[in-house]
């Protein structure tokens, strides 16, 4: 992040060592360890409620996290002096309800924050929007509302609007959980498209068709812990753990 | 998955769906509750209440020195004064009162979802403190507490009541108008909060190019509610002696012998005026508030 963190790509560009995060009382995340390299796709299961969502918030520090250190190329998340905004520019964040601003335009939505955040000119900025736009499928929608579009445009927008940013990493939270099975596809095309592109992306999700074809490794969480992890080749029919046997029994 | 954002949310204990319990609170008259009752009259009420003030006169049969034909032209005669001058005012310090009011409570309905927890607490206290109170109150301790002149720059200035009366209003306006703002900003999800923020907006930003534009037409039919009200309240002044629509009509009385065949004539003409203002206000609020609750 900063240029003397001493990170170089050959590194891990995040890092979590033992992470454990409280909502008061209750213990969500209770000694999470695990490294993403550069490029890496990581897909992240298991039961709802395991804490997966607060696992990947607290990556971009939408959480703050008790104990344990988390690094983003090199710089750590878990740091009062910590600027926030500057650790938001490197990692993207695409949420399960997509969360566009309902009172601009697709377009708009892509170009606010490079505009506003970044500072940068307006004319270049629209350029990338639109070549996003099209990108992720959308051409011919610039200047829809996202009240116009279905859940899975939607999305497609959410995605496009991350990217504008031009982050190094990419958080997905469930984005799918929310669409017609329809839609799904259309969403998991847009994703994958940019795995193939190099983009280092975790991914929380349900697809599991999905996270066998483009995963380079799969965690599966419950109750605040990684209780079975591995390439997808050796994970889907070499899992140990009962739970994690059990889970995928059921969704499978 | 409602996450703390101070000022904005209160912490959320479980994104699991749950009943809501009993908020006594929640049977509480709506505050637009007025406006929407002022515009469900049918538009032909004043003419109605314009025949009654002038048919008094015949069927009160104690008081009936005059006909309702006199007691017209008399008011006619005084139409222009209490219109040209006092209505005229009535409308000027309501204008006033609802711009410094508008301006105090915009900020003040900001420092309610301030970050810094103090701030917040001492806005919401101002807000309720001048919310609760009685309007004419307000009026009467801004009248005694504020000095009749001040010295600027050895420069002396006068202050009049009038003006005192203008402030005194833009107190409770400016209550209310907090609390429209900050209702508004806290009626934005959360996710929209987080979503900007994730996209690197600081909060500050976040405040004004992504929440505030959302809620702003949200907050457009209470304030005009609000000035609606206000309007209404005006004739507080006339006890501070302000030369407002119903001080001209008691002038008016008096120079006509307090005649009391023409009281019930007189007041229900300054009923009417107040009406007449208040109504398109009315209609035009709650057409605004149907159609803002269609489109965002
Ligand atoms: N802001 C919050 N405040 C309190 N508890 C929370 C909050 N967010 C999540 N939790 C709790 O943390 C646990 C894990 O939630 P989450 O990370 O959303 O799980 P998942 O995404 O795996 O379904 C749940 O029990 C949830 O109720
Ligand atoms: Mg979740």
């Amino acid at each position: 992040m900063t240029p003397n963190s001493g990170w170089t790509p050959d590194q891990p560009i995040i890092s979590l060592r033992n992470v454990h995060k409280s909502f008061g009382e209750l213990e969500v995340l209770k000694g999470v360890t695990f490294d993403v390299m550069k490029g890496e796709v990581v897909c992240i299961i298991g039961p709802s409620g395991s804490g997966k969502s607060t696992l990947i918030r607290c990556i971009n520090a939408l959480n703050d996290i008790q104990e344990g250190s988390i690094q983003v190329e090199g710089q750590e998340v878990h740091d009062a002096h910590l600027d926030k905004l500057e650790l938001r520019k490197k990692v993207g964040m695409v949420f399960q309800q997509y969360n566009l601003f309902p009172h601009k335009t697709a377009l708009q939505n892509i170009m606010m924050a490079p505009v506003k955040v970044l500072k940068e000119p307006k004319e270049e900025v629209e350029k990338r929007a639109r070549a996003l736009m099209a990108k992720v499928r959308l051409q011919g929608k610039e200047d829809a509302y996202p009240g116009e579009l279905s859940g899975g445009q939607q999305q497609r927008v959410a995605i496009a609007r991350s990217l504008a940013m031009r982050p190094d990493v990419m958080l997905f939270d469930e984005v799918t959980a929310a669409l017609d099975p329809e839609t799904v596809k259309e969403v998991l095309v847009t994703i994958k498209d940019l795995a193939a592109e190099g983009m280092t992306c975790i991914l929380v999700t349900h697809e599991m068709g999905f996270a066998r074809e483009v995963a380079d490794h799969i965690y599966f969480t419950d109750r605040g812990v990684i209780v079975e992890h591995g390439p997808p080749a050796t994970f889907f029919t070499e899992a140990s753990d009962p739970r994690t046997k059990e889970f995928l029994s059921q969704i499978l | 998955m409602a996450r703390d954002i101070p000022g904005i949310a209160a912490p959320a204990r479980t994104d699991l769906p749950v009943l809501k319990p009993f908020r006594p609170g929640s049977f509480a008259p709506d505050s637009m509750a007025w406006s929407r009752w002022l515009a469900g009259l049918p538009p032909w009420t004043p003419l109605a209440l314009l025949a009654v003030a002038f048919a008094w006169p015949t069927v009160a049969v104690a008081q009936t020195d005059m006909s309702a034909g006199e007691a017209w032209g008399i008011l006619v005669r005084w139409i222009p004064f209490i219109v040209g001058s006092g209505f005229v005012f009535t409308v000027l310090i309501s204008i006033l009162s609802m711009l410094i009011g508008t301006l105090l409570g915009a900020m003040l309905g900001l420092a309610q979802i301030s970050k810094n927890g103090l701030v917040r607490r001492f806005a919401w206290s101002v807000t309720q403190l001048f919310r609760n109170s009685p309007w004419l109150v307000i009026l009467y301790i801004v009248l005694l507490a504020l000095p009749f002149e001040v010295v600027i720059f050895g420069a002396v200035l006068a202050i009049p009541d009038w003006v005192k009366a203008v402030f005194g209003l833009s107190l409770p306006i400016m209550a209310n108008i907090s609390e429209i703002v900050r209702g508004a900003v806290q009626s934005v999800p959360t996710a929209q909060w987080e979503a900007s923020e994730s996209l690197a907006f600081s909060r500050r930003q976040t405040l004004w190019q992504i929440i505030l534009p959302q809620c702003f037409k949200r907050m457009i039919p209470p304030w005009m509610n609000w000035y609606a009200i206000l309007t209404m309240a005006t004739p507080l002044c006339s006890l501070l002696g302000v030369e407002e629509t119903i001080t001209l009509t008691r002038q008016a009385l008096e120079a006509e012998n307090n005649r009391p065949a023409l009281l019930v004539p007189f007041y229900g003409f300054a009923l009417i005026l107040f009406f007449a203002y208040c109504y398109p206000i009315a209609r035009w609020t709650i057409s605004l508030e149907r159609k803002f609750a269609v489109k965002l």
